[in-house]
């Protein structure tokens, strides 16, 4: 299992829960939980997210490996200029 | 020294030295090739007819009359494109108003002729039909209930019910609780912060030249930060295969995050179908401000609870934030890097995406992380003085660390906050005796930074020089940068590599050159495609002298028998190996297509004295200084370009530069004499300290620089201008007559 930490606004799609435990074992897996857990979630998710894995954020590498002890954030979809 | 991936340090050879710009000869002799600078045969001219009206419904558009004029080969009009993909949709819309016309300024037709004359008259002859609609281009007029609806039907489940359509959407971020943690302050600041919308400022306003044949294949040249983003925006909204679009970048004269969209090239593009001609298209400075993208316009609600000993206890912010007529403001990265820097108990931010009638906002060099950091870094700023508190003691103390949980959520590895703060303070700026009318402030930065989609491909020539291809645009001295670390990795002079941007045929996809990525991605991926071509050489020589290739190994520019058991060969040279080449089973190259992960935050400290002057408000910056973490300067020089580039953008935005809408929502002020950026006499010489922490993520330690330097500006000059003023500035610009009438009103800022 993979505790993952919501932002506030992303909770309340989460039934208000700011951690949630999904069972992933790379991101592909995690976004894909998210989305089946809680279907409330699947416009954010669809609109694009970036997660942050140990501290190293990742957009699009699905085959990230995710460990049980890793701490995983969802955050939203980075922007640069 | 920095780490590898192996984490060894090592001893860097080309990298952290100052060479000359590959690129500089031809940017002061004046032969680079910018957006405009080129020519097709039979080629026309493109302009834009753009709406009069800040909103208004478009009821008829009739062209016949330029349709008919002599010289004019085709007229373009939103029904030209039909349905377009949805993700793309916006774009389309904002390159060609489809329904309604949303902003001053927004374009409504396009005409190809022989002359721009002609072009001209035609566009006078194209007749339209408005029914104008009321305007709103106030970020809190447009939340207000009541306020003319840009779009039905686009607000996402983000949003609480019952408020205006033009509220897009909503983000939450923090911890703890907040409450709690304001009952254990000993002073609380409340206050309301604004900003005004501010335009990049690129110098080369935006141009291309599209080719399109009968046959669908298409070329276009255009002044970008992305050309794989514009092949791929451009096909979608034409109908076309990717492959079928080949697009080459231009030298860019300065992006900053506004090159990173698309505005005239599909247009060109379909002037050109249309036209079965080449068409050329350069946008005036007055369209470039009317009609592409400045950053958002703000008002941000801060409240900060601090002990008297320094403590920040809790710390809220609420974000407004309009971006333009499209969603899509960087509230969210406001909300997010607002309280970036500091290690905090209780911490919140609430933003709001807000449309207006104004030109879509396009990102802006850490968009929305300045205006977050003014509104923050000012209250901290207040309640340390309030205190009698050093500001950098206090930032010091409440500062984020190794282990710090973030307010945006993830925990920081090592970072470079502390070591900024503490250079700042050891630094003699920081002691230097101050005149009348003049102030000090000093203020923090976040950015995130961030990698992406890369390819780059390095090959060996015969002669044994080396050529690199990459996919992004050279905006900030990349050409070098990447010649540096190939030269690094191969053990060759710098002299002995060319780097190249490539066109979108040429490699994979490239992420737009944004997000301070391309050090960190680009880099990284062009130490890999020289590691590549290092064991191929490796591999060569082993051959050559019987032996098994992992007995071979590579150091100081030749391949090297590796280990007693491997036998005793001289070194062979990489031209030595290079001449070979054909010899040993053909050309010698690296390549490496990677989507980069691992770019590391960024922080910034910036120092700031100025003089007020308190007849006319007038501020001058007297010194100024910026502390960074570069994880490391690969070339230092252009390290130290970016911090001072972003500082002097700040300087603009803080003290200058707004867009000036009337009642109607028509811009009043579309052209540099009335929107005034800061130019070289504005200015003293900007000193930087570059702080080297490096970034696990990266073989040699690079964090992106880009961005982050105009993070702590805005704020560290309205503490300054506070200080020497006596009355805290709370909205930008702080221009002249604003600072007067504070100065006058004292605190009514």
């Amino acid at each position: 299992m993979v505790r993952v930490r919501l932002w506030g606004s992303l909770a309340e799609g989460a039934e208000g829960q700011r951690e949630v435990e999904i069972e992933a074992g790379n991101l592909r897996e995690l976004l894909d939980g998210l989305g089946e857990r809680f279907p409330a979630l699947r416009a954010e998710l669809e609109r694009g997210v970036s997660v942050s894995i140990d501290g190293r954020v990742y957009n699009d590498s699905w085959f990230t490996p995710i460990g049980p002890e890793s701490e995983v954030v969802l955050l939203r979809r980075l922007k640069g200029g | 020294m920095a780490l590898d991936q192996t984490g060894k340090t090592r001893d860097f050879k080309v990298v952290g030295t100052r060479p000359n710009r590959p690129d500089g000869i031809d940017k002061v002799t004046g032969r680079a090739r910018f957006g405009a600078d080129i020519v097709a045969p039979g080629m026309l001219t493109g302009r834009i007819l753009r709406s009069p009206h800040a909103h208004a419904r478009i009821l008829r558009i009739d062209a016949s009359k330029a349709e008919a004029l002599p010289g004019v080969k085709a007229v373009v009009t939103r029904a030209d494109f039909g349905d377009v993909p949805d993700h793309v949709a916006d774009i389309m819309d904002n390159c060609m108003a489809g329904a309604k016309a949303l902003y001053d300024g927004h374009a409504v037709a396009a005409v190809a002729a022989n002359s721009a004359a002609v072009a001209r008259k035609a566009l006078r002859l194209i007749e339209v039909e408005y029914e104008v609609l009321p305007s709103v281009t106030d970020v809190d007029a447009a939340m207000r209930p009541g306020a003319s609806v840009l779009h039905e039907g686009r607000q996402q489940e983000t949003v609480p019910g019952g408020m205006s359509g033009n509220v897009i959407s909503r983000v939450e971020f923090g911890h703890g609780d907040i409450e709690a943690g304001l009952k254990r302050a000993d002073r609380v600041v409340t206050r309301i912060y604004r900003t005004a919308a501010t335009h990049q400022g690129y110098i080369e306003p935006h141009a291309c030249l599209a080719t399109m044949g009968p046959d669908g294949q298409a070329d276009l040249w255009v002044c970008t930060q992305g050309h794989y983003m514009v092949r791929n925006t451009c096909a979608a909204i034409l109908g076309m295969e990717q492959g079928q679009l080949r697009v080459t970048a231009s030298e860019i004269g300065g992006g900053f995050g506004g090159k990173t969209t698309v505005f005239l090239e599909p247009v060109a593009l379909m002037l050109s179908r249309k036209a079965g001609r080449p068409v050329k298209m350069v946008m005036s400075r007055t369209e470039v401000l009317r009609a592409t993208g400045p950053t958002a316009s703000t008002s941000i609600d801060v409240k900060i609870g601090m002990r008297k000993d320094g403590k920040i206890t809790a710390a809220f912010a609420e974000l407004r934030y309009q971006g333009g007529a499209y969603p899509g403001s960087p509230v969210d990265m406001g909300s997010m890097s607002a309280f970036a820097p500091y290690d905090l108990e209780n911490v919140k931010t609430v933003g709001w995406d807000v449309v207006t009638n104004r030109p879509k906002a396009a990102a802006y060099r850490a968009p929305g992380a300045p205006m977050a950091a003014f509104a923050v870094e000012s209250a901290i700023d207040e309640l340390a003085k309030g205190f009698g508190l050093d500001p950098l003691e206090v930032r010091l103390m409440n500062g984020a660390d190794k282990g710090t949980r973030a307010s945006y959520g993830p925990t920081y590895p090592a970072i470079g906050l502390k070591a900024t703060l503490e250079a700042a303070r050891a630094h003699p700026h920081w002691k230097a005796p101050l005149g009348e009318n003049q102030g000090r402030g000093v203020a923090c930065g976040f950015w995130f930074n961030f990698g992406g989609d890369t390819c780059v491909s390095l090959n060996v020539t015969p002669d044994g020089t080396v050529n690199v291809s990459e996919g992004n645009p050279d905006i900030g001295g990349s050409r070098a940068s990447m010649t540096m670390m190939a030269a690094e990795e191969l053990g060759i002079p710098y002299d002995q590599v060319r780097t190249i941007i490539a066109d979108t045929g040429s490699l994979g996809q490239n992420e737009v050159t944004d997000g301070s990525r391309v050090t960190f991605a680009v880099g990284l991926a062009t130490i890999e495609a020289a590691r590549a071509a290092k064991r191929e050489m490796c591999r060569r020589a082993a051959m050559v002298w019987g032996i098994d290739e992992d007995a071979v190994e590579w150091e100081d520019g030749a391949a090297r028998p590796a280990g007693p058991n491997a036998g005793k060969f001289p070194p062979m040279t990489l031209k030595e190996i290079a001449a070979i080449a054909s010899n040993s089973g053909g050309p010698i190259a690296g390549h490496h297509e990677v989507n980069a992960e691992g770019a590391g935050v960024s922080f910034a400290t910036h120092m700031v004295d100025v003089e007020v002057d308190p007849d006319t408000g007038a501020t001058r910056i007297l010194r100024y200084t910026v502390f960074q973490d570069a994880g490391k300067a690969v070339h230092p020089s252009y390290v130290e370009g970016q911090f001072q580039g972003g500082a002097v953008q700040g300087i603009g935005w803080a003290l200058n530069e707004e867009y000036i809408y009337d009642k109607d929502g028509i811009l009043q002020n579309p052209g540099f004499l009335d929107y005034r950026i800061p130019v070289a006499s504005d200015l003293p010489m900007i000193d930087t300290v570059i702080l080297e922490i490096p970034n696990p993520g990266h073989p040699y330690g690079v964090r992106g620089v880009g961005e982050t330097s105009i993070v702590p500006p805005l704020a560290a000059i309205a503490n300054a201008v506070s200080a020497a003023a006596g009355v805290r500035m709370v909205q930008l610009p702080m221009s002249p007559p604003r600072i007067l009438a504070a100065m006058q009103g004292r605190g009514r800022a």
